[in-house]
């Protein structure tokens, strides 16, 4: 059987309703064993004590919000493209997962930030990047809910992310620039190369837990979606066959 | 201290009544003398008189743009004549005119949003007088099946049947009916007509603008002809 | 249920569904607040003091921007000539459909004004105070809004247009708005004396609100 013979919306349930589990129960394996790490293991800052525990969840969702734009960037090539019946599935249901982990971001960025700068948010060139992210789905989310027709909701949401994968370069290009114009030296960086082993592993753990996290939220919501594009399906039949 | 009501309701929750009189004040006729109407410095028609009774409908007949739906929007009081006189004997002294009228017209005033039950238990709680309950009207007109399903699946003609079942939900006296008949099939045309024979039955009042033969029993005729005058037939 | 609870749970119903534009509101307030930075700079101080005005000029964006298909839906699908025609006083079904988009989309706009403040590093006692007067003043703003949106309810592209109309109405419970909310944090002005002038405004648009967008409807309908 060839890969693409997955991409039936039928065959697809089936292999969901399969792996699912297992997909869910090793995420919820790396989750142990990645708070584990994180908790006991992975030592304090020596500068931020304590709080530097934040950027476990912060750094994976960060990620995350970017890998799932990417993925619906993937799927929307696939709407647009070779209009598959599940691509517009695929990017319908990430967008929701992935504002989610952008919010996510944005409060453990905001939580993290506030003993550091004292305030709650300042208008770091990352953090405002995240934001705009953030916004973009939002964007995504109103446009495809918006659009009763599936089909059509689908299209004009495949343009969008689209355009959001050529503009958002720029856009993080642009707020660089302007976060540089008004700050020479920014106040915080975060990541960077200088992360020692015994928290990178920890981190990775935690990268790999959230990274399945999302697999299992994606497959179930594209199942829920699959059936209740049935039960809309059905429903059409239904009332034209009342009489 | 504790008041209690209790209420004996049929099952789909409204009261169970005699539909054989209106609980409203019956009326007795409506008529209009020398009405003249000016839309847009346009004269939509002019001395117009008619007079429509209680149990018969008076149906309207008349070329496009002979004024048929104007003059229908000018008893249901969303339009007002230039002069002349309408009167209602009978009725509710307290209401004006337009608020003992149901108004049928061309747009079917449904929300796609809402289920289609949903749709009519609002004109059903928003109207003074409540009628048939949901499930009843909504099998008066053959829709009793369709009751959870969001109204944006629904077809031209069950919308259409759909917007007419608010006319059972709450009671009012005087039916305006604007091509009631328009995008139905024969056994919903006549499912209809019964709905509109029962409401005559009952005392009602029923003015229809309307080209099609409608099987309304013994109905008196007004003809609208293109130069605005009116005549009865 | 009466005939004017039901046409309020029935508007918070259809603002809730999908397409029914709830959430919009309080996603271009977020917008707004967010472009300013970009356009003044990243100034925290700058930003804490301007704050006030910030959320103000969003919020009202936001609500007038929403306002446009307070009637013209209803117009759209035939429901107004039903509710003209009702035997509820149209000023009353007015204030009810003000009151449920008020409900569904200038309420969100209150709510979530304190975490907007947080972008603009504002002070608590400022966030409370423009939180309070954003309570007070949204409904007012509903209400002066939907006199434009009876005016424009015939025309196909009535949301600029509401603006136009509507934004020197609205003026007043900007000023005592704004006015109320930096009082707080700054020491001359009492914080009660504009904000008792903010709510009698919004008394005021209470009022004259529904009596005016009926008396437009009830014209425009002819």
């Amino acid at each position: 059987m060839r890969l693409i013979d997955y991409a039936n919306p039928t065959r697809f349930l089936g292999l969901v309703g399969v792996s699912l589990k297992w997909i869910a129960a090793a995420t919820a394996i790396a989750f142990a064993v990645g708070l584990w790490l994180v908790f006991m293991v992975a030592p304090a800052d020596y500068q931020q004590g304590e709080t530097v525990k934040i950027m476990y969840i912060h750094v994976p969702c960060a990620w995350l919000s970017m890998f799932c734009y990417v993925t619906m960037a993937g799927s929307a090539l696939g709407t647009l493209v070779w209009r598959h019946p599940l691509a517009d599935v695929s990017a319908k249901c990430a967008a929701p997962i992935g504002a989610a982990f952008t919010f996510l971001a944005l409060v453990t960025g905001s939580l993290w930030g506030k003993p550091m700068w004292g305030t709650w948010w300042v208008w770091d060139a990352r953090l405002t990047s995240v934001l705009v992210l953030f916004i973009m789905y939002l964007g995504l989310i109103a446009l495809t809910e918006t659009i009763e027709d599936p089909i059509r909701a689908a299209r004009a949401g495949a343009v969008l992310t689209l355009v959001g994968v050529v503009n958002i370069p720029i856009i993080k290009f642009s707020v660089d620039w302007w976060n540089t114009l008004h700050q020479p030296s920014s106040v915080f960086r975060m990541g960077g190369s200088t992360v020692d082993a015994s928290m990178l592993v920890p981190l990775l753990v935690m990268a790999g837990a959230f990274t399945g996290l999302f697999v299992t939220l994606h497959l179930a919501a594209m199942r829920n979606e699959i059936l209740r594009r049935r039960i809309r399906a059905m429903r059409l039949v239904e009332a034209s066959r009342a009489e | 201290m504790v008041r209690r009501t209790v209420s004996v309701r049929s099952p789909d929750g409204a009261p169970a009544r005699d539909e054989s009189r209106l609980t409203t004040p019956p009326v007795d006729r409506l008529d209009g003398t020398e009405l003249t109407l000016d839309r847009g410095g346009r004269r939509v028609f002019a001395d117009l008189s008619f007079s429509a009774r209680a149990g018969r409908a008076l149906i309207v007949t008349g070329a496009n743009g002979s004024g048929k739906s104007s003059l229908l929007r000018l008893v249901a009081g969303l339009l007002r004549q230039t002069h002349g006189d309408l009167r209602l004997a009978g009725g509710d002294p307290d209401l004006s005119i337009g608020q003992q009228c149901h108004y049928f017209g061309h747009q079917d005033a449904l929300k796609v949003q809402l289920s289609v039950g949903e749709n009519l238990a609002f004109w059903r709680a928003f109207g003074a007088t409540p009628g048939l309950g949901v499930g009843e009207a909504l099998d008066r007109v053959g829709l009793g099946r369709l009751i959870d399903l969001p109204a944006a699946y629904l077809s031209a003609g069950q919308r259409r049947r759909l917007a007419f079942a608010r006319l059972l939900v709450a009671e009012r006296p005087i039916w305006l009916l604007d091509e009631p008949t328009a995008a139905l099939d024969a056994a919903s045309e006549a499912k209809m007509i019964d709905v509109v024979d029962r409401h005559l039955a009952a005392g009602g009042l029923v003015v229809a603008a309307t080209h099609l033969p409608l099987g309304l029993a013994d109905p008196d005729r007004l003809v609208l002809d293109a130069t605005g005058a009116g005549r009865a037939a | 249920m009466s005939a004017l609870s039901a046409l309020f749970f029935r508007e918070l119903k259809l603002a809730a569904r999908i397409g029914g534009g709830a959430p919009m509101g309080s996603l271009f307030f977020l917008i707004v607040v967010t472009v300013v930075p970009f356009g003044v700079g990243p100034d925290m101080r700058l930003l804490a003091r301007i704050g006030p005005a910030i959320l103000w000029i969003g919020a009202l964006l936001a609500t007038l921007l929403s306002l446009d298909r307070l009637f013209q839906a209803d117009r759209d699908d035939g429901s107004l000539d039903l509710v003209l025609a009702g035997e509820s006083p149209l000023e009353l079904v007015v204030l009810v459909k003000c009151l449920a988009h008020w409900t569904a989309t200038g309420l969100p706009l209150v709510v979530v004004s304190p975490f907007l403040a947080l972008f603009l590093a504002m002070e608590p006692v400022a966030i409370a105070a423009t939180t309070a007067t954003l309570a007070v003043g949204t409904p007012a703003l509903t209400f002066t809004g939907a006199i434009g949106a009876a005016l424009t309810v015939s025309l196909r592209r009535g949301g600029l247009l509401i603006a136009i109309l509507v934004l020197p109405l609205t003026l007043p419970v900007m000023i005592f708005g704004v006015s109320a909310a930096v009082a707080a944090v700054s020491e001359p002005v009492p914080f009660r004396t504009p904000f008792a002038i903010l709510s009698g405004l919004a008394l005021f648009a209470a009022v004259l609100g529904p009596v005016a967008a009926a008396a437009a409807l009830r014209h425009g309908g002819e």
